[in-house]
């Protein structure tokens, strides 16, 4: 401030003198400094009860035998005994009435989001939309099913799987193939795709898909029904509606007449505990296609 | 300079212990009742209750961090009503500005709690072991009986007040009554009694024995205060021209060859700092107004006019110096800088205020899901999906009714749930999934992307609030 404090002569310097510029002397506290050693000592002590220093193998084990590894072993198995009370109550509850226990069901479907992006998403689509229209992997999200989109169904569909040969409970249906094996032939199977295209609305050629009505009544509507509305008991899918498993296009429908088309689902049941396998019916059954 | 020839520079120092005497005075007064207020103002809040009916709870100041909620008086604050908080912030921030502005290092002096409980931990300090005199000679005394029992049951007593300190803090974050209750019985979380045993440990060893070392090597406040401060702030100083040369009046010595200052080291005993305001302000100086009360006693029994160290701007003492009056101290104060940090302060405050009343106590946040972005259904319309987040910010529960405004191609449905209407339960909030579906062959299904409004209201209420998203029709396919 405004003239120089007499007091500032006599504060001691460090000794240093730069071009007429000294240092005052403002040591550090004291207790700094042992503060400062007492880290050194915290480094020490450390290193001899945790894991510390790299060796070629590992590191050296630390008195104490802390893991990080075996922390997390312990947060995992912690969180299943946690998870696990849930899933009793799941097994105990009727599937059908998951739904109506709201705690209940935001576990099954948050425990079965986790299994679906572990084990469906693969096939299916992390979206659960069968990855793209057409692709012949099942859009779960939509209001068709093949195989019915009960809770029920669903459970059977994930415990067994679809056309495998593992368990005697899978379901099981296969379409011949009516243009290969030469059970129809190729004006038979442009009438009948017609046909198919005039129930599913779209543009067809009328006079092919008149004849291809009786076509379709004599080979198809076993399974697929009189109308087309197809039959979830053998897995027929409808073809009177715009979802298209493989495609609903002219060429795309005579291609899976001619050759037969369709897909192969595991079962889970052994690969996934049963709770789990509820689970993940509950989230897919509430994707917005559940029925 | 000399003295640097024979001097060994030291690195490191002991602590000079400070042992501040009892100063009375107006400064002095205004500091005990400020610290009274303060004191009270942190220890009873918790116990302020406020009515917010049966699901909520009845403490007007609570911090729930496990539910993430903010209660003050009539507001609560969610989450994602933050700004609020930062808001308040930046108020603190420019509030502190302003005041080191106009009146110095106001805050470290008055308000800052380590010089409040400093100043409670003297005092306790000074009623066991008497005053400054007193306790020195204590201090240099070896350990004997007398020396433990005094310095036992101050340390007793600083524990006592560090354990009140710790443990009025943690009842700012849950049911004050239930923790005492818990407390006392052992019962209480863990977190609580670590958070207790943690501040009282601080407070202990701040205010017992680290002091003003916190201010000097721990606080940044007083590197940063520097660039606040300018020639026209406020702060205490020593009118050097009236009191040098210091020194008593000696026989024989002609009238006059002395200043006011006669040396009595009143204003360095009093000092909580340990510092001699006549070295003029310096980075230890807290600005706690003790020397003046302490210079002014002496002014007055030696008849001489007070204010020998008072409060003044840095242009007043070239004024003074010149034989001048000094500005007043409200021209000190209303200068352009302070203006502008009143104006901005000023300005942040009446924005929360307006947002605070503005705001509904009902909220929607809109996620699409984009996996897919549409699902064609059966009968050939398009459908998309969204996670509304709901949030009923009300002590009571409520029915939400969803609608999709201005589309009539575009139906709202929900999932899990009939109609269009969603209870949300009490200061909850609920992710509810719906759907928007389009009829083939509209507009809506037709386009790539339709922007759609979604709106939400109460039944019963006339408030209610919109969102905007996106509808994703099947496009160009």
């Amino acid at each position: 401030m405004a003239t120089p404090n007499k007091k500032n002569h006599d504060r001691p310097t460090t000794g240093h003198s730069w071009d007429g510029i000294e240092e005052f002397d403002n040591p550090m506290p004291r207790w700094w400094l042992w503060t400062f050693y007492a880290t050194i000592i915290w480094a020490v002590v450390y290193w001899i009860l945790f894991p510390a220093w790299p060796l070629v193998r590992g590191a050296t084990a630390g008195v104490l035998g802390y893991s990080s590894r075996a922390d997390v072993a312990a947060e995992i198995a912690a969180a299943d005994q946690a998870n696990q009370v849930w899933y009793d109550q799941l097994m105990a509850t009727d599937v059908t009435e998951i739904a109506a226990n709201p705690e209940l069901e935001r576990f099954a479907v948050n425990a079965g989001a986790a299994v679906f992006r572990a084990q469906c998403s693969q096939c299916h689509g992390a979206g659960a939309n069968g990855l793209r229209p057409g692709s012949g992997f099942p859009n779960l999200l939509d209001d068709e099913w093949m195989w019915g989109g009960t809770m029920e169904d669903i459970v059977q569909t994930v415990t067994y799987g679809i056309r495998n040969t593992d368990f005697p409970d899978a379901r099981y249906s296969e379409m011949p193939s009516f243009g290969r094996d030469g059970l129809l032939t190729p004006a038979e199977i442009d009438q009948v795709v017609n046909h198919v295209l005039a129930i599913s609305g779209q543009a067809h050629d009328n006079a092919l898909a008149a004849a291809g009505e009786q076509v379709f009544l004599d080979n198809c509507a076993s399974c697929h029904m009189d109308d087309g509305s197809g039959d979830p008991f053998v897995g027929a899918p409808a073809l009177n509606n715009a979802i298209w498993l493989y495609g609903g296009s002219a060429d795309e429908i005579r291609a899976s007449v001619h050759n037969a088309r369709f897909g192969i689902m595991p079962g889970f049941t052994g690969r996934l505990p049963d709770a789990q396998i509820r689970a993940v019916a509950a989230y897919v059954h509430q994707l917005g296609g559940g029925q | 300079m000399s003295s640097s020839e024979n001097y060994e520079p030291q690195l490191y120092a002991k602590r000079e212990p400070v042992f501040p005497r009892r100063v009375k005075g107006s400064f002095r007064t205004l500091k005990w009742w400020l610290m009274a207020l303060m004191l009270g103002v942190y220890y009873i809040t918790p116990w302020i209750r406020w009515d917010r009916g049966p699901d909520l709870s009845d403490q007007a100041v609570l911090v729930d961090l496990a539910n993430r909620r903010f209660f003050f008086f009539m507001v609560e604050i969610w989450p994602h009503e933050f700004y609020f908080v930062a808001g308040l912030l930046i108020m603190a921030g420019i509030g502190l500005f302003l005041f080191t502005s106009a009146l110095g290092r106001v805050w470290c002096g008055y308000a800052c709690p380590q010089t409040v409980w400093t100043d409670l931990y003297i005092l306790v300090e000074r009623w066991v072991e008497g005053d400054r005199n007193a306790r020195l000679r204590l201090y240099r005394q070896p350990w004997g009986a007398e020396k433990i029992r005094k310095y036992g049951t101050k340390w007793f007593l600083w524990l006592l007040i560090g354990l009140a300190t710790g443990g009025a803090w943690v009842f700012y974050f849950t049911d004050a009554p239930t923790l005492l209750r818990d407390l006392v019985t052992f019962d209480a979380h863990p977190v609580a009694y670590g958070t207790i045993a943690f501040l009282t440990a601080t407070t202990f060893l701040f205010g017992g024995f680290f002091r003003e070392q916190v201010c000097i090597y721990g606080c940044p406040w007083p590197r940063i205060q520097a660039a606040m401060m300018d020639e026209d702030t406020i702060t205490i100083s020593y009118r050097e021209w009236r009191g040098e040369p210091r020194g008593k009046q000696r026989k024989g010595e002609a009238e006059g060859s002395h200043g006011d200052c006669i040396d009595c080291m009143a204003c360095v005993n009093v000092c909580p700092m340990g510092i001699d305001i006549r070295d003029d302000q310096q980075l230890a100086c807290i600005t706690c107004g003790l020397c003046i009360d302490a210079c002014n006693d002496v002014m007055d029994k030696i008849g001489k006019p007070r204010d020998l160290i008072g409060y003044m701007a840095l242009t007043d003492e070239t004024r003074e110096r010149a034989g001048n009056p000094p500005k007043s101290i409200w021209k000190h104060v209303f200068r352009p800088r302070t203006i502008v940090y009143t104006t901005l302060w000023a300005g942040i405050g009446l924005g929360l205020l307006v947002a605070l009343f503005l705001r509904t106590d009902i909220d929607m946040s809109i996620s699409p899901i984009r996996n897919p972005t549409y699902v064609t259904l059966s009968n050939g319309s398009i459908r998309n999906t969204y996670d509304i987040r709901l949030r009923n910010m009300n002590e009571n529960a409520r029915q939400f009714y969803l609608t999709v405004a201005d589309n009539p191609s575009i139906t709202l449905t929900m999932e899990g749930v009939q109609g269009q209407l969603v209870t949300v339960g009490p200061d909850e909030q609920l992710i509810q999934r719906v759907y928007l579906t389009a009829s083939a062959g509209t507009p809506a299904a037709a386009a790539a992307t339709t922007p759609v409004r979604l709106w939400v209201s109460v039944t019963g209420e006339t408030d209610r609030i919109y969102g905007e998203t996106v509808f994703n029709g099947s496009g160009q396919r």
